[in-house]
């Protein structure tokens, strides 16, 4: 039986990142990973000779600065590239634009509509405003609004003061942002369908939702949170796929002493007299610690690795309704050249950044609709990227690597599990979807690995396939995720703490999550806080 | 798809090939998304063409709205804080817009063409905010900065370059007055308006005539000394006047992030544009309670000692901050050392003394300077010949 | 020169207590009504010949015990056909389900469900109550707050502490989210799953997984608060309901002016100086206060001209959008329903299976078409109201989710196949009934519109959705029934509270302007 200070379950960016600092402040660590390679959602693997896929998480936008220098990540190996742009291209043959410069996104968008070219300085500004409003509190720990210890009402009176600082009408402004649709927002701002469409896509990515649910403006918001103030570089490729964020966080974590487990499939947490004392495998194996720390999703943490009889049973409760749902699934190709996409230059800055093909915000709707019918959308909504457009690391000279999120996938089928026959109609529906739009796109596949939810739970152990872990609804953001009363890393079980994205602030690939899980242990252990505060306004 | 190519970066303006061949330095900038000169071959010796002699700088890419209906002008009236009212036909106005908070958009000039119908010229594209203004109005807008090419010709000896190219009688056209002339078969409309604080004039024509336009005029102007001139030199031109500008010295209201950094009319030295008793506008409300309980800002012109000019100053009282600096410049002909200076109430008055925190280096050698400075009432540039009419020849 | 201190537009039944309240408090009052009959959406209509029906609002259960009183409606004749009617649920062959109260029972609930229902039911009635608290103030601003601002806001305060750290916390978290997730979490039984998902989503243009359906569910049961036990049915229809409240009104000394259109809210400089009438007289006064919704009171009345543009904006940009229809059939005799006894017929029925069927039904509208499978609130008012219709016979009416305010191609070419498609879906449930049918008509959200004056047929005047309720209701800047125009104020749905012949907006806006009034 090993011993250690602290054990971290999953070696996920953020599991990474909290076992980081943990070792760092001089605490022994072991991080236990169930498969064979590190990583979690953030991984590169070579599933066709000489291609390496990011086949889970594909974009590197709202990994934390803070964090990313303070581990040193670029020293170890970690190197960002900047996104070209955006498109969306559309039925009638033409695309649309979103470029970095400012006189050319308005040049472009100017080609649809005037006004809306005009009306997005304006809209661009308000989104920023919220924006503002949200980031300095991604790396703090979300105050308890019920209760009444000194920290949590002084972290409450500086959000509550934030807020209040927008006067009276920028204040209802600001709550009915958080509330409303990403349609019935960008209805406000925007009059052509490619436009709307465009932006809205951001609003649903990685959520159960659709464009016209309420409480999906939030969810853009959750996507620009990276790109503060237009800077560019914030959305961006990692060299050599996702998973070299992982890759640099593990140097980050053996330079300060911790160890990795892999092949290490943990059964349980061990509590005993209320507290956690380790974890055990399923082979047997037993490691003692006297904090276990779990980067997995909040069901899998507290219905699988943990005993009902250790849990309150209200705990129990809230992990059965929180809500983790399966929305989304994976394309990963290998292409033998670049496809040529309608009316797109290859020299455009476009093809080195993502590619849709709904043009309307109807069409989206209409793909939620098909996954409320429990099955997968006819005309999915697709966030396509061509990492090696920009990074030479991932496909031999000439050939390239295709990364297509798919929204929407439910987690069963008819309320029945994905067969085989299911993912071939899937896959299919994709790339009819590409095809559409490339005519030679098909002919240059070389491989093309699927992931439904199905796949994407089994692998990367994410309940149903929710690339979040929880959906960014707002009865599970804040003080909220996962759940009111365990929002700030802490279990219910002494020495027990969660450090996924299914606590605050969410997912996609921010590792803030890791960072403010260790904060609070540290501090449970007494230990000066060694985790950098977010940089100030800029 | 629609003819703008999405291919190009920058736009060129219709009397860029000219431009071109004159442009010895070379020395570009990118005016709201179109290439225009920053300086052509000296920015003081263009400067100086602009008060000596005459000084041509292209306006093509300055936004312009073009607004008629039968409800122009309730709808100008409610658009702007001046009484549209008072502008009479074949004249321009220079008029600010702001938000329901009295929080200023943007500034720009109102040429009325006829009873129903004016061009707006607007430094910051404006079809969003126009368009929501047309809620409740008959008026249609169209948007027409690339349908007409501008030339502001500008300085002592700008009437008669114009004379000599044939635009009769023009020296009897008053300050902010508009004349329309033929040229080869399209009309020329030429104003008694400019950026320089001098006398100057600004035409407009169609795209197709402008490079001959600029040929003849260059041509007429030969003997007058006509020289062409870039941003650079105007940018020291306007300030030596007194004039602000969108995005340097105010952000407008609807590009703001952070709370409280738009400004109101009251709070950049406008409130002489701000007409009380005219029809509803949008931000009366806002700006009569303002003028009630006071504004949190105000707007000086700064006389600073010494000849260093001021940009990015802190302006200090006691050692307190008490202002920053969002323009400055050294003025060639006034000699003066002038900027323009945003305070917190309530400091800023005429003649009040404030101390502005300089920084400048020569040979990599930075020098801090605590320069005494005087609020002025006026820019000291302030020719007679900017109205007198009819205008002089030289 | 005025004639009056205050003009109301509208003789609704929010412009009548605003009027009564104003009169009450010693003001000089004139209500003026498009119509010739008073109370707005509590109108009761002949269909055919001795067959009468409410025509837009069906149940009585939200009015406030408060202005009962006040107006002393009891002795104008408020009276009830039937109180506190029970709910049900129908099924598939008889087999319904009853909500009544806290209780259900019927074919199929299990034991947990109807505990689980009695507790969801407590706890619901918490969170309500806590609702009718801010109901009940004017909506408080957060940032300028006055001191009564911050008292509504202690109170509220208070209020979430009282219920206890594990309430409060699970009140910040169903407020926004939707039906469905709860349904999910609460019970089993589809029947009552789907009940319950269709209070939440009536006159919304929202389904059961919209987020903040939770809310729109909270808005209804205000009602149990105030202490209807169920829905009430006011005797002679809802139209009775204006009446009483304009018998009251005149009492107070109001003057009430029906069949008198106001065309135009006129201003004196930026000043408000009263209305003109279809027809050209023009009244005036210095305080005009409308009942009519937002967009027809400052975009119809006002002008967009006569306000400054943000504010012009925002205007446009309210929510109208619904999803509710109105069916009302004239019957030759009873209609029978598949497994309910006659007593029953009398109470609320359901078609609302699941919350699937409702959620599929929802989908349309998103599309501006109609549902092909359509959720009903049935009500055959004559069983508890033989007065209603000539013997024998029976008037039904229903609230029909979901169809859209302008399906492709106009309603005219689709108004009788959704018609059908509705008859076809009552007939499942009560066979035989098509050969009853006397007369039919369906109402649209556009007919809607055009009968009572409610821009999208939105009952609530603007969309009752999180974006849209409090300090944003109708929008920002325009919370407190003042707008930012000198003297025009706001008393209807559009206004906080939102509708649901409630009163509360007529009533806080009489507040507010007998306040303000005061401090002038």
């Amino acid at each position: 039986m090993k011993k250690y200070d602290a054990i971290v379950i999953g070696a996920g960016h953020n599991g990474l990142t909290n076992a980081s600092y943990l070792a760092k402040a001089g605490l022994s660590v072991a991080v236990l990973e169930r498969n064979a390679y590190i990583g979690g959602a953030t991984v590169s693997r070579e599933l066709h000779e000489g291609w390496i896929y990011s086949n889970c998480s594909y974009v590197c936008s709202l990994l934390r600065p803070e964090i990313t220098r303070d581990l040193e990540l670029p020293r170890h190996g970690l190197q960002v590239v900047p996104y070209g742009g955006s498109t969306t291209f559309m039925r009638n043959g033409d695309y649309l634009g979103s470029y970095f410069d400012h006189d050319r996104q308005y040049r472009e968008f100017a080609r649809h509509s005037k006004r809306d070219a005009n009306a997005y300085d304006r809209y661009s500004a308000d989104v920023l405003k919220q924006t503002r409003l949200i980031r300095p509190f991604l790396l703090k720990t979300p105050p308890d609004p019920t209760s009444l210890k000194l920290r949590d009402l002084k972290d409450l009176a500086d959000f509550a003061g934030s807020f209040l600082h927008m006067g009276e009408e920028g204040l209802a402004d600001t709550i009915r942002f958080w509330t409303k649709s990403v349609g019935d927002y960008l209805n406000e701002y925007f009059e052509t369908d490619v436009i709307k469409a465009h932006l809205a896509g951001s609003g649903i990515i990685g959520t159960a939702l659709g464009v016209f649910s309420p409480g999906t403006a939030y969810v853009l918001l959750h996507h620009y949170m990276g790109e503060v103030d237009g800077t560019v570089g914030a959305w961006g490729f990692a060299r050599g796929g996702m998973g070299a964020v992982s890759a640099a966080l593990s140097k980050s974590l053996q330079t300060f002493g911790g160890d990795i487990i892999c092949d290490a499939n943990v059964d349980r947490i061990i509590v005993k007299n209320g507290k956690a004392t380790g974890v055990a495998l399923k082979n047997g194996d037993e490691y003692q610690a006297p904090i276990v720390v779990s980067n997995l999703d909040p069901k899998r943490t507290f219905l699988d690795i943990m005993e009902a009889e250790d849990l309150p049973a209200e705990v129990v409760k809230k992990a059965t309704n929180f809500k983790i749902r399966g929305s989304s699934g994976k394309l990963n190709i290998a292409l033998d050249g670049v496809p040529k996409f309608n009316g797109l230059d290859l020299n455009s800055p476009l093809m080195i950044g993502d590619m849709h093909f709904s043009d309307s915000l109807t069409r989206q709707e209409r793909a939620y609709d098909d996954w409320k019918d429990e099955t997968w959308s006819k005309d999915p909504y697709l966030d396509m990227t061509m990492p090696t457009m920009a990074d030479p690391t991932m496909a031999p000279p000439g050939k390239h690597f295709m990364s297509v999120f798919v929204q929407y996938a439910p987690p069963k089928i008819n309320g029945r599990e994905w067969t085989d026959e299911d993912k071939a109609g899937f896959e299919k529906t994709v790339l009819d979807q590409i095809g559409n739009y490339s005519p030679n796109f098909k002919d240059l596949i070389l491989h093309c690995e699927t992931r439904t939810p199905r796949e994407i739970e089994a692998e990367v152990g994410l309940t149903e396939g929710n690339i979040f872990q929880g959906e960014l609804t707002f009865d599970q953001l804040l003080f909220n995720r996962p759940f009111p009363g365990y929002a700030q890393y802490r279990g219910p079980v002494k020495g027990m703490y969660m450090c996924g994205s299914g606590t605050h602030p969410g997912g996609g690939v921010m590792a803030a999550p890791g960072a403010n899980a260790a904060r609070e242990i540290l501090s449970d252990l007494k230990k000066p806080n060694i985790i950098p505060e977010g940089y100030a306004d800029d | 798809m629609s003819e703008l190519s999405n291919d190009t970066m920058l736009l060129e303006t219709p009397f860029h090939s000219r431009i071109k061949e004159l442009c010895g330095l070379n020395d570009w900038g990118n005016w709201s998304g179109y290439t225009t000169p920053n300086a052509y071959f000296d920015v003081e010796l263009e400067y100086f063409a602009l008060r000596s002699t005459t000084g041509v700088f292209d306006l093509s890419p300055m936004n312009k709205y073009r607004i008629t209906g039968p409800d122009v002008e309730p709808y100008l009236n409610r658009l702007v804080t001046r009484d549209v009212s008072k502008i009479g036909i074949n004249r321009v106005g220079y008029a600010i817009w702001c938000d329901d908070a009295g929080q200023l958009l943007d500034d720009g000039t109102l040429f009325r063409l006829s009873k129903n119908d004016y061009r707006l010229c607007a430094y910051r594209r404006a079809t969003d905010w126009l368009q929501w203004c047309a809620l409740g109005f008959d008026v249609n807008i169209v948007d027409e900065t690339d349908e007409i090419a501008g030339l502001a010709v500008q300085g002592p000896t700008s009437c008669s370059t114009l004379t000599a190219m044939g635009l009769t009688d023009l020296e009897h056209l008053k300050p902010f007055g508009m004349k329309n002339y033929d040229f080869e078969g399209e009309s020329l409309m030429v104003s008694r308006t400019g950026f320089t604080g001098d006398l100057g004039y600004e035409v407009w024509i169609a795209p197709e005539k402008a490079e001959l336009l600029w040929d003849r005029l260059f041509a007429a102007g030969k003997q007058f000394l006509i020289k062409p001139i870039g941003s650079y030199a105007l940018d020291i031109a306007r300030i030596e006047t007194g004039f602000l500008q969108a995005g340097v010295d105010f952000v407008s209201a609807e590009e703001v992030i952070r709370p409280g950094r738009s400004r109101s009319p009251f709070e950049l030295g406008l409130a002489w544009l701000v007409d009380f008793n005219k029809p509803l506008f949008n931000g009366r409300k806002a700006l009569l309670a303002e003028r009630e309980n006071g504004s949190r800002y105000r707007f000086a012109l700064l006389d600073i000692d010494g000849n260093k000019p001021a940009d990015h100053s802190f302006i200090l009282k006691g050692g307190k901050q008490v202002g920053t600096v969002t323009s400055a410049v050294w003025c060639p002909t006034a000699k003066s050392n002038l900027a323009f200076a945003q305070f917190e109430m309530p400091h800023g008055a005429v003649g009040e003394k404030f101390v502005a925190e300089i920084y400048y280096q020569r040979e990599l050698h930075w020098t801090r300077l605590l320069a005494p400075c005087t609020v002025i009432d006026r820019p000291v540039f302030n020719p007679a010949r900017r109205r007198k009419t009819p205008a002089i020849a030289f | 020169m005025t004639d009056y201190d205050a003009l109301i537009i509208g003789g609704g039944h929010n412009g009548l207590i605003c009027a009564a309240y104003l009169a009450k408090a010693g003001k000089k009052v004139a209500v003026f009504e498009a119509k010739d009959t008073l109370g707005g959406c509590a109108s009761t209509r002949e269909i055919t010949p001795g067959f009468e029906v409410s025509g837009c609002a069906q149940w009585l259960h939200q009015l406030s015990p408060a202005i009962i009183k006040d107006l002393q409606l009891d002795l104008h004749g408020l009276k009830y056909a039937a109180r506190d009617l029970p709910t049900v649920a129908l099924g598939d062959n008889g087999s319904h389900i009853t909500l009544d109260g806290d209780l259900v029972e019927g074919a199929g609930i299990s034991t947990s469900d109807q505990v689980a229902y009695k507790h969801f039911h407590g706890k619901m009635l918490k969170y309500a109550n806590l609702l009718r608290t801010a109901y009940e103030q004017r909506p408080p601003k957060l940032v300028e707050s006055n001191w009564a601002d911050r008292l509504t806001l202690i109170k509220l305060g208070l209020g979430m502490k009282r219920m206890g750290r594990d309430d409060m916390s699970d009140f910040m978290r169903l407020i926004l989210i939707n039906i469905f997730d709860l349904m999910k979490e609460s019970f089993d039984n589809p029947l009552l799953q789907g009940a319950i998902s269709l209070d939440a989503v009536l006159g919304t243009a929202l389904g059961p997984r919209s987020p903040n359906t939770v809310f729109s569910y909270l808005h209804r049961q205000v009602g149990e608060v105030y202490g209807y036990k169920g829905v009430s049915q006011v005797a002679g229809g809802m139209g009775k309901i204006g009446q009483v409240l304009a018998s009251s009104a005149r009492k107070e000394g109001v003057d009430i002016r029906i069949s008198a259109r106001v065309n135009r809210i006129n201003l004196e400089g930026s000043q408000i100086s009263g209305i003109t009438l279809e027809g050209g007289e023009k009244i005036f006064a210095p305080l005009v206060i409308s009942n009519a919704d937002p967009v027809t009171t400052f975009e119809s009345l006002l002008g967009f001209d006569n306000m400054e543009t943000g504010m012009a904006r925002r205007v446009s940009q309210i929510r109208n959008n619904s999803g509710t229809a109105k069916l009302h059939l004239a019957l030759k005799g009873l209609p029978g329903f598949t497994g309910l006894t006659n007593a029953q017929l009398g109470h609320r029925l359901l078609i609302a299976p699941d919350m699937n069927y409702i959620e599929r039904a929802f989908n349309p509208i998103k599309y501006r078409q109609y549902s092909n499978a359509p959720a009903l609130d049935i009500s055959v008012a004559s069983i508890n109201d033989p007065d209603l219709s000539p013997p024998g016979s029976h008037v039904l009416s229903a609230l029909v989710q979901y169809a859209p305010y302008a399906p492709e191609g106009g309603w005219e070419h689709h108004k009788q196949i959704f018609t059908d498609i509705v008859i076809d879906r009552i007939s499942q449930y009560a066979p035989g009934i098509k050969d009853q049918i006397l007369t039919s008509e369906l109402c649209t959200p556009a007919d809607l519109e055009k009968d009572y004056g409610m821009t999208g047929g939105q009952w609530h005047h603007g969309e009752l959705s999180i974006d849209q309720v409090l300090m944003m209701r109708p929008f920002p800047g325009c919370s407190q029934y003042a707008s930012a125009v000198d003297g025009l104020y706001l008393c209807g749905a559009g206004a906080h509270p939102g509708g649901g012949v409630m009163g509360l907006a007529g009533k806080n806006a009489a507040t507010e302007v007998i306040k303000r009034g005061k401090q002038s």
